[in-house]
């Protein structure tokens, strides 16, 4: 599908903290169906994942991720941290890419680890992964990472970092030619998830 | 051979065609498994078959054009509002630029809670909406309590998950209620699932879109509401050729759905005429 670039998902490490920030349009060809659409899914008590791609394969790839390390949970008695659960989605995507079936679907997953702190991860559809201060995917994307560059700094707090979205956001609104109006925020810290106002243009203002 | 075995091409394909009867027979029962098995259709036994079969559809041996066109184009919508879940729909099926048919029910009644609409390839529809329906009644006979529109979309979708990229077309939305009180979900071919307030779906969608989004509000009264979503329809089957025929409307409440009207777009257009003063060309 085309339109994998045409959503955004923007992801900030900090030293305390990660913040995802996903696109909330569901489009079909020239449609916009939808803009209060949830991409960005929690995997466990301190892991979240933003998922942008193909339709279907997003839901359908994010639940499986998710279903599977409760499995795991339930299993061992104990949950998989962020760099496991990063590997275990890399090679689910890795093993799907080459079967009849690929998931075509971008990801961000960022968790909270007891020793390691706060980590981000960037996967794409062809099953790379890389640790990473800061992300991002789409064509919003590109006119968010030198903004990223430009401001991101590893003491950030978590306002500041919602600030640094909020930029973003409002560049990609002045310089995207699709609308991606609305842009929902989560961050995960020492003490969970927690889901911060949605971004839009009211909030801007 | 062993490489052969080893993929177990043999299990897929019939390599073997030496007792042409005996191999007749494991064909058929092969290829009709979706008799016993409704969601185990037969698939083709190569990859890419949206690709791979279109050559077949354009054009037969000798280069001479097929005119075999799949029945398409539709306008649906459907949207939320205080009142409860309102849908309509047109009734015209086409397979390219002939009409098949001018009186087809694209609202399927999967019970008295439940309703899907049709948009897309008109077979696929009709046969999942079909499955979806025996589904939901196995659901109700197992667990004693109707099925919620959640889970029936899942089910859905789901189920067309599986043959992702294998030519299915559809784009359905089902409304309904239930314990959580009135839904309504989206869900196509893609493997899309996503609940919503306000969708249209099909070929004339853009039409019905520009209509239904400047008249909604969640604050509407039932009759306004039904005249919104009838009207909706009615400037799409005016500006869509694929769209047409007789306009229906329902309506979703606690205590089920009620089907409000089912009136001929020509009819509608004359009495709108009427109503604006224009004389009609």
């Amino acid at each position: 599908m085309s339109n994998i670039n045409l959503q955004c998902l923007l992801g900030i490490q900090c030293d305390d903290f990660v913040m995802i920030a996903a696109d909330q349009s569901n489009s079909h060809s020239i449609m916009v169906m939808k803009d209060d659409e949830e991409k960005i899914y929690k995997i466990s008590d301190k892991l979240v994942m933003g998922v942008i791609g193909d339709s279907g394969d997003t839901t359908q790839f994010a639940e499986y991720i998710a279903k599977n390390l409760q499995l795991y949970k339930m299993r061992n008695g104990y949950e998989l941290g962020p760099t496991a659960a990063a590997n275990f989605t890399r090679r689910n995507l890795a093993e799907y890419l080459r079967s009849s079936t690929p998931y075509f679907v971008n990801v961000l997953m960022g968790g909270y680890d007891k020793e390691n702190g706060p980590e981000l991860y960037f996967m794409d559809y062809l099953a790379s992964s890389v640790k990473v201060p800061f992300a991002c995917h789409g064509f919003g994307g590109y006119l968010s990472l030198s903004i990223l560059d430009r401001y991101h700094k590893k003491d950030a707090t978590e306002e500041e970092a919602y600030e640094m979205l909020k930029m973003c956001v409002k560049e990609v609104h002045r310089r995207l030619f699709v609308s991606l109006p609305n842009f929902q925020v989560t961050v995960v810290n020492r003490d969970g998830i927690k889901v911060l106002p949605v971004i839009n243009s009211a909030s801007l203002k | 051979m062993a490489l052969l075995d080893l993929c177990r091409l043999d299990e897929k394909i019939n390599l073997k065609p030496v007792d042409a009867l005996a191999s007749f027979q494991n064909d058929v029962v092969g290829y009709s498994q979706n008799f016993l098995h409704s969601t185990q259709l037969a698939t083709p036994p190569f990859a890419n078959p949206v690709e791979t079969l279109a050559q077949f559809n354009q054009k037969d041996e000798t280069g001479k054009a097929i005119k075999i066109q799949f029945d398409h184009g539709t306008t649906t919508l459907g949207f939320r509002y205080k009142g409860g879940v309102l849908l309509a729909v047109d009734s015209r099926a086409t397979g390219g630029q002939f009409i098949g048919s001018q009186s087809m029910k694209k609202i399927v009644e999967i019970n008295d809670y439940l309703l899907g609409t049709l948009a897309g390839g008109a077979a696929d529809c009709v046969y999942w909406d079909r499955v979806l329906a025996k589904q939901c009644r196995l659901y109700e006979l197992r667990n004693r309590e109707r099925i919620s529109v959640a889970a029936a979309s899942k089910l859905m979708a789901n189920m067309v998950y599986n043959y992702k990229g294998m030519g299915l077309s559809m784009g359905m939305m089902l409304a309904g209620v239930d314990k959580r009180g009135a839904q309504l979900y989206y869900v196509d071919s893609e493997g899309t699932r996503t609940p919503g307030k306000v969708f249209s779906v099909g070929s004339g969608s853009v039409y019905a879109f520009g209509v239904l989004d400047s008249g909604y509000s969640w604050d509407l009264s039932d009759k306004d509401a039904q005249e919104l979503g009838r009207r909706a329809i009615y400037h799409a089957t005016h500006r869509d050729a694929y769209s047409g025929g007789i306009i229906r409307v329902y309506h979703i409440s606690e205590k089920g759905w009620v089907n409000i009207s089912n009136e001929d777009c020509s009819d509608l257009h004359y009495k709108y005429a009427a109503e604006k003063g224009t004389p009609v060309a």
